[in-house]
């Protein structure tokens, strides 16, 4: 037998449209992950030379160093309002929104809302980690009953602060929105299909097909005062009993899509 | 024989968070316990023999510190 | 081109279409609703972007990502409206990036009335959003200076990238008037500017449009930066009308409505011979500075009228600085004086005596307690 060089393929490696760059998430945060998400998509739809990023109020709020393409950084949950200027401006560009649970889920609902009964060309990235991140763990409008926060700390009272906002469900009850699921970043798996989701919510775009957006349930371990493992476990156990995940809203026009 | 891989960090952005260690299949990444980065992190690198290069680290991994090789068989000529 | 009789509201709208607006977003408000109602047949008769928004919130935040492309953009709305829109307004300022908004002042604070007003002048001159920052304020005192100073406001927002108001009120955006309309301009492409943010196109690096600066040096700098501008802008920008203040002895300061108003009292007091004149400011922000300074040191009294409690009755004192005696008259909430009633003003002012220990403000509203009771 003689010898032969032993040659590699490589199985993984950074997104382009990621910037080379240390990121100010805490360890493990799922933001991380998230932000390669995305990266990687706008790289395989060669997306990143007409890409126009609308960064949130919150820990995402620095996105824009993070991403090698033109950014925004919205007022606290305006984005959507933000990334409609653009794009009625600028119809041929892709226009992403990226937020938390605080931005869109509460300060900015009607622009959520609005955005997508509209049927507004976009795609949005909903980060669920049922908290404030950035002011330190306080309440969210996606806490669960019972979670303990800063603004909450006997647990979360239905009786007085009220129930969670399951976004997805409500914006799929919207004739506008086409595309309109949840995903989340808990395992591998969850995680390829979060990615997939987001390729399809950047194609409906792309393809003039209105409104996406995907819900991402994510970690956010120093709030939750866990690990990074046992967040993503206390996340599977937690969150995805009331967060289930799936396809809230596909627009036929969607569903027949060939990626 | 199962194929053989291995990973490359990227230290100075990996932030020691654990999840690769946890998500490998083959047990095969640990924290370098020896030694912190810049930022005062124990930098996740493989620790024994057994990668598959199947890239699960990487995925899971917030930082896109890993980067993942996979050997390829060489052409098995005159067989 | 030829004068056509036209309702003030519009006639901005369609000097904005015009003067090359490339998106509008608005929303309903009494007296400034027509202006969204034209813009809405209009905007996409011509294939450009109209977006009725869900609040006045939401659509200056659809005028601040519109603008960050460099396009040319503006919002309309009225008092209440405006007060929602100062999240916006501060956000764009600190921005640096060129926006025209208009406002149709009505009665106030709170709901208030439907009727002219002029009391959000403190709101647009001296801020009303978060920060430091400044911004151009336009007053027109009729419905043609209305759409030559809607124009304007576009050049002079991507002159400086700097938010332009113009500061009109419920009777110049309802009452019909005869004007001239500008040309059309074409409407320009993609925007070559430095700082629009209009995706790579694989042709440069990425850019980044933002109103953060977490590192304070930077946002001390920006600030400077911005006051720097501003002083340029002061001495560059200043406008504003004079009508016969060659030969007075007394001046009346009032711009807009008010404005108009005095000058048809200034008149009928000339046909009378008493030798009074008036200023007119155009641009409240920046303010006429150097000339009502030097009106203070040749006339013996001024009287600033407007329709609000004296906002610009302050900026005026602390120019006069005791130079001349300086009396105040207004109407607000709503109610538009009547040249009549700044005439017997003038008549007062004409008798004497006047004192330059007198509180404006507090002898004006001695007098209107016979008034309003």
């Amino acid at each position: 037998m003689t010898s032969q060089p032993i040659t590699e393929q490589v199985v993984y490696q950074r997104p382009e449209a990621l910037s080379d760059v240390n990121t100010h998430y805490c360890p493990g945060c799922t933001h991380g992950v998230a932000h390669r998400l995305v990266a990687e998509v706008i790289d395989e739809m060669n997306l990143r030379d007409k890409a126009i990023g609308v960064a949130p109020v919150g820990c995402s709020v620095f996105m824009y160093n993070y991403m090698d393409f033109d950014f925004v950084v919205a007022a606290h949950g305006r984005a959507p309002a933000m990334a409609t200027g653009i794009k009625r401006c600028l119809p041929d560009r892709f226009v992403l929104t990226y937020q938390g649970d605080g931005d869109l889920a509460s300060i900015g609902m009607a622009e959520i809302v609005h955005a997508a009964t509209r049927g507004e060309n976009i795609s949005v990235i909903f980060i669920n980690n049922s908290n404030y991140g950035m002011t330190g763990g306080q309440m969210a409008p996606t806490t669960l009953p019972g979670q303990k926060t800063t603004s909450s700390p006997l647990g979360r009272d239905v009786e007085q602060q009220g129930f969670p906002i399951r976004v997805s469900e409500m914006l799929a009850k919207l004739d506008g929105a086409s595309y309109i699921v949840r995903r989340s970043l808990h395992d591998p798996k969850n995680i390829r299909q979060a990615k997939k989701a987001i390729r399809t919510a950047f194609e409906t775009q792309v393809r003039g097909l209105g409104f996406s957006m995907v819900e991402l349930l994510s970690i956010c371990p120093t709030n939750w005062n866990l690990t990074p493992v046992d967040s993503m476990t206390w996340l599977e156990d937690h969150m995805i009993p009331y967060y289930p995940v799936g396809d809230y809203k596909v627009h036929p026009a969607v569903a027949e899509m060939k990626i | 024989m199962p194929p053989k891989g291995r990973i490359e960090v990227k230290e100075i952005i990996c932030k020691g968070c654990g999840l690769c260690v946890d998500a490998c299949p083959q047990h095969v990444i640990i924290l370098a316990e020896d030694r912190i980065n810049a930022k005062g992190y124990h930098p996740a690198e493989l620790s024994l023999d057994g990668c598959t290069g199947c890239g699960i680290c990487a995925i899971i991994c917030p930082e896109a510190a890993i980067t993942v090789y996979r050997q390829v068989a060489p052409a098995k000529e005159n067989q | 081109m030829a004068r056509q009789l036209m309702k003030g509201n519009e006639a901005v709208a369609e000097a904005a279409v015009r003067a090359g607006l490339h998106a509008y977003f608005g929303y309903p408000i009494t007296p400034q609703t027509e202006l969204l109602e034209y813009l809405s047949r209009r905007m996409p008769e011509l294939g450009r972007a109209f977006v009725q928004a869900e609040s006045e919130v939401a659509a200056i935040n659809m005028v601040y990502g519109a603008a960050c492309t460099g396009s040319r953009v503006m919002t309309s709305s009225s008092s209440p409206g405006f007060s929602l829109m100062m999240e916006g307004v501060s956000y764009m300022a600190a921005t640096e990036i060129p926006v025209v908004m208009i406002n149709v002042m009505r009665g106030g604070p709170g709901l208030g009335n439907i009727s002219p007003s002029q009391a959000d002048y403190n709101q647009s001159v001296h801020g009303g959003g978060h920060g430091d920052y400044r911004q151009i304020v336009l007053t027109p005192g009729s419905v043609q200076e209305s759409v030559d100073l809607t124009v304007l406001a576009f050049d002079l927002a991507e002159k400086y990238r700097i938010n332009t108001v113009i500061l009109s009120d419920g009777s110049i955006g309802q009452m019909m008037e005869p004007c001239e309309l500008p040309e059309m301009q074409p409407l320009r492409g993609v925007s070559t500017e430095p700082w629009a943010i209009t995706a790579t196109m694989g042709q440069r690096e990425h850019r980044m449009l933002s109103s953060i600066y977490l590192k304070v040096s930077d946002e001390e700098k920006t600030n400077i930066r911005i006051l720097n501008r501003w002083r340029q802008i002061e001495a560059n920008e200043v406008r504003f009308k004079e009508y016969y203040l060659d030969d007075a002895d007394f001046a009346i300061i009032g711009f807009g409505s008010a404005g108009r108003v005095a000058l048809t009292a200034v008149r009928q007091a000339r046909a009378e011979g008493i030798k009074v004149g008036l200023l007119r400011p155009i641009t409240v922000a920046p303010f006429p500075v150097q000339q009502v300074a030097e009106l203070s040191k040749r006339v013996q009294g001024i009287l600033v009228t407007e329709m609000n409690g004296g906002q610009m009755l302050d900026d005026v004192l602390r120019i006069v600085k005791g130079n001349c005696p300086v009396e105040f008259f207004a109407r607000l909430g709503g109610v538009v004086p009547f040249p009549d009633e700044i005439l017997s003003e003038i008549h007062r002012i004409a008798k004497g005596p006047l004192s330059v220990d007198v509180d404006p403000r507090s002898a004006w509203l001695d007098r209107m307690a016979a008034i309003v009771n």
